[in-house]
């Protein structure tokens, strides 16, 4: 299947490369390149000094600059809001050139992604890394318009509801980590577009929104 | 106040006066000297207290109130220094030296260039006092006391006394034997005569075994060495002052033998580790530029095996061991090649980021490096699987160590990156500048990128 692909991808290539204007290569591109999941790899994927920190600063920072996009796409794609330094993550790994990102360069993408507010440690030994895709503020706008478009202004629910109700599964906040949501709502609170309030147990946490 | 002691004579800046052959040993501030019996004399109290290979100076503290007079208690009327008593009440005060001194008559010091006589010892009734040194300073007290007892049994102020009268009973007697009786090679005493051809030829030899044994002697025991190395010093600064009357009365380059012989005597100064002092005079020694110049010539051939670059270490060996005998020191070896800047010579000296020093030709460019890396690395086998320093010192036909420190520098001007994995360290080339970050997924058509991706895709 891959030499099929591959003789394919050559004709490709070779017919593309006749046109005088240089064209958009992602297909061609993209079916070259494994995937991981849905989650379509760019070519410098491959690259193998794509996985080892550069020493040179401007290289450095390009090369930072390019793991932060494909975090954030990559996690934004896989819903995923929290990455654990010690734990097998497939982003950080390439077993086609077997290349594997190395502690203190996952800290250091990690650190500059925080630096810029699109992520948040957890802790401060650095092993958990909350990563936001989205910022606080970009998930209470999302949450308001939520609010809106289902016409639940002045009613009740659950954080639970919030997360997995079948209103949320049209939109990004259906599986929202907890802890990102519980702050998008405080935010929300001191703005006092809602009031949250305990319930019998932590699951059952309700929110009165006044939207 | 002080008429016990000798009076010591000082120098305008307050040093001692040393009298002819006298070295200073040790010195210690901060010391009292006090008689066991008060009515010798008084206390002297903080000055500075100087052992030498003759005398014990006491020189009063700049900040004395009254003013002291130095003084000096020569080692020749010292009769016996008492060994450090260590109890549990010397942990509590100053540390001590008791020593006893000869007293002549009129209650001083027992001067001996006095002239008081010979039978003067300690066994004709002569009085004695014990003097003690309170060392309150800090100080090395015990490493004074070890000098002291040295300088005291080694009686250096006798060598010259009896260098004069020794010679003098040697003469007498040889000529009082010669007349008793009369022919014969040996002499009534027993000793072998010097007479004739034999008798000069014997003295040639006695001279050369007692040299041979003087040397000996020397070098078995270490202070008889340091001894030994005052006639050195004063060899060395006769050649000096030699070198420098020299250089001083003659304009340059006048008399090429003249000259010719004092870089000999520089050479061989040199050679025994003294700097010469015309070094400092004329902007590095004879020496050091010739060493130079040789080692450029050298150098030359080396260089062009090694590809016009050789690691600094690597010319150090091989130029010693061309040498053979007088083997140069990495110290001579770095000066030499730091004159290089001075003359007009086709090599330099030059130092990577890394610290790592290599000598290279003049006319080698990085450009030129940095070129044939480029074309190296952009090879599909290249462009696949990266270079390693070894691939790079084999393509370029230079050191591994070279390729590396090539290849580092190529990477610090934004040309290789590097990938650091279990197989080792490899280089590609950089293919950072031409992704955009805003549009991670496109790829330029005629660019580095597609070029890596069309090679990379063929390895199947």
């Amino acid at each position: 299947m891959v030499i099929i692909l591959i003789s394919s991808l050559r004709f490709r290539l070779e017919a593309e490369n006749f046109s005088p204007i240089s064209i958009y290569c992602e297909g061609s591109t993209c079916r070259e390149m494994q995937k991981l999941g849905d989650f379509k790899l760019p070519h410098f994927f491959n690259y193998p000094p794509y996985f080892t920190l550069q020493p040179v600063r401007e290289t450095r920072e390009k090369q930072v600059q390019l793991w932060k996009e494909l975090i954030l796409d990559y996690c934004r794609t896989q819903k995923i809001f929290v990455i654990k330094l010690e734990e097998e993550f497939p982003l950080f790994s390439n077993s086609v050139i077997e290349r594997t990102l190395s502690h203190e360069a996952r800290e250091a993408f990690l650190s500059a992604l925080a630096a810029e507010g699109r992520a948040e440690w957890l802790d401060k030994g650095h092993r958990s890394c909350l990563i936001l895709w989205h910022r606080i503020q970009e998930w209470a706008d999302i949450i308001v318009n939520f609010v809106k478009d289902n016409g639940f202004e002045d009613s009740v629910m659950t954080v639970e509801e919030i997360r997995f109700g079948i209103e949320s599964r049209r939109t990004e906040l259906h599986g929202i980590d907890r802890t990102i949501l519980m702050r998008a709502l405080k935010l929300l609170e001191q703005k006092g577009k809602l009031a949250i309030f305990k319930g019998t147990s932590t699951d059952d946490e309700g929110i009165k929104f006044s939207v | 106040m002080s008429n016990f002691f000798s009076k010591a004579e000082v120098t305008s800046s307050g040093r001692p006066v040393f009298l002819r052959n006298e070295v200073e040993c040790h010195l210690l501030s901060g010391v009292d000297l006090e008689p066991e019996d008060h009515h010798h004399f008084s206390p002297l109290k903080s000055g500075i207290f100087i052992l030498t290979t003759h005398r014990l100076l006491w020189l009063p503290s700049s900040s004395a109130t009254t003013p002291t007079s130095a003084s000096a208690i020569p080692l020749a009327a010292i009769s016996h220094i008492f060994s450090s008593q260590k109890s549990l009440k010397s942990v509590f005060h100053s540390p001590r030296i008791r020593f006893q001194v000869l007293v002549s008559p009129d209650g001083r010091v027992f001067d001996p260039g006095s002239g008081s006589g010979s039978g003067f010892s300690s066994g004709s009734g002569s009085r004695s006092v014990v003097v003690t040194a309170v060392v309150r300073g800090k100080g090395d007290c015990d490493g004074f006391l070890v000098k002291f007892w040295d300088s005291w049994r080694t009686r250096a102020w006798e060598s010259n006394e009896t260098s004069g009268s020794g010679s003098g009973t040697g003469l007498a007697s040889g000529s009082g034997a010669g007349t008793g009786t009369g022919g014969g090679l040996y002499s009534a005493d027993g000793s072998v005569r010097m007479v004739g051809v034999a008798g000069i030829l014997r003295k040639e030899q006695e001279m050369w075994e007692s040299t041979d044994k003087s040397l000996q002697d020397a070098f078995q025991d270490l202070n008889a060495l340091m001894s030994k190395a005052q006639e050195m010093v004063k060899l060395a600064e006769k050649m000096r002052q030699k070198l420098l009357s020299g250089t001083g009365s003659q304009t340059s380059g006048t008399n090429d033998e003249d000259m010719g012989s004092k870089e000999e005597i520089q050479d061989w100064l040199l050679s025994v580790g003294i700097i010469s002092p015309v070094t400092k005079e004329s902007a590095g020694a004879l020496y050091h530029q010739q060493l130079s110049r040789q080692l450029a010539d050298f150098v030359t051939t080396p260089l062009e095996r090694a590809g016009g670059m050789i690691n600094l270490i690597d010319a150090y060996c091989l130029f010693n061991r061309a040498r053979g005998t007088e083997l140069i020191s990495p110290d001579d070896m770095l000066q030499a090649c730091s004159l290089w800047e001075k003359f007009d010579v086709p090599v330099m000296l030059r130092k990577f980021d890394s610290g790592v020093m290599v000598i290279q030709n003049k006319s080698h460019s990085d450009e030129e490096v940095f070129a044939r890396i480029k074309s190296l690395v952009t090879k599909p086998e290249a462009l696949r699987n990266g270079i390693s320093p070894t691939d790079a010192a084999m393509t370029l036909g230079i050191a591994p160590a070279m390729a590396k420190e090539h290849l580092l520098t190529a990477e610090s001007k934004g040309l290789l990156c590097r990938d650091i994995s279990p197989d080792g360290f490899r280089f590609y080339i950089n293919l950072f500048p031409e992704i955009d970050p805003c549009n991670i997924y496109f790829v330029k058509d005629y660019g580095i990128c597609s070029t890596w991706i069309k090679a990379v895709s063929t390895s199947g």
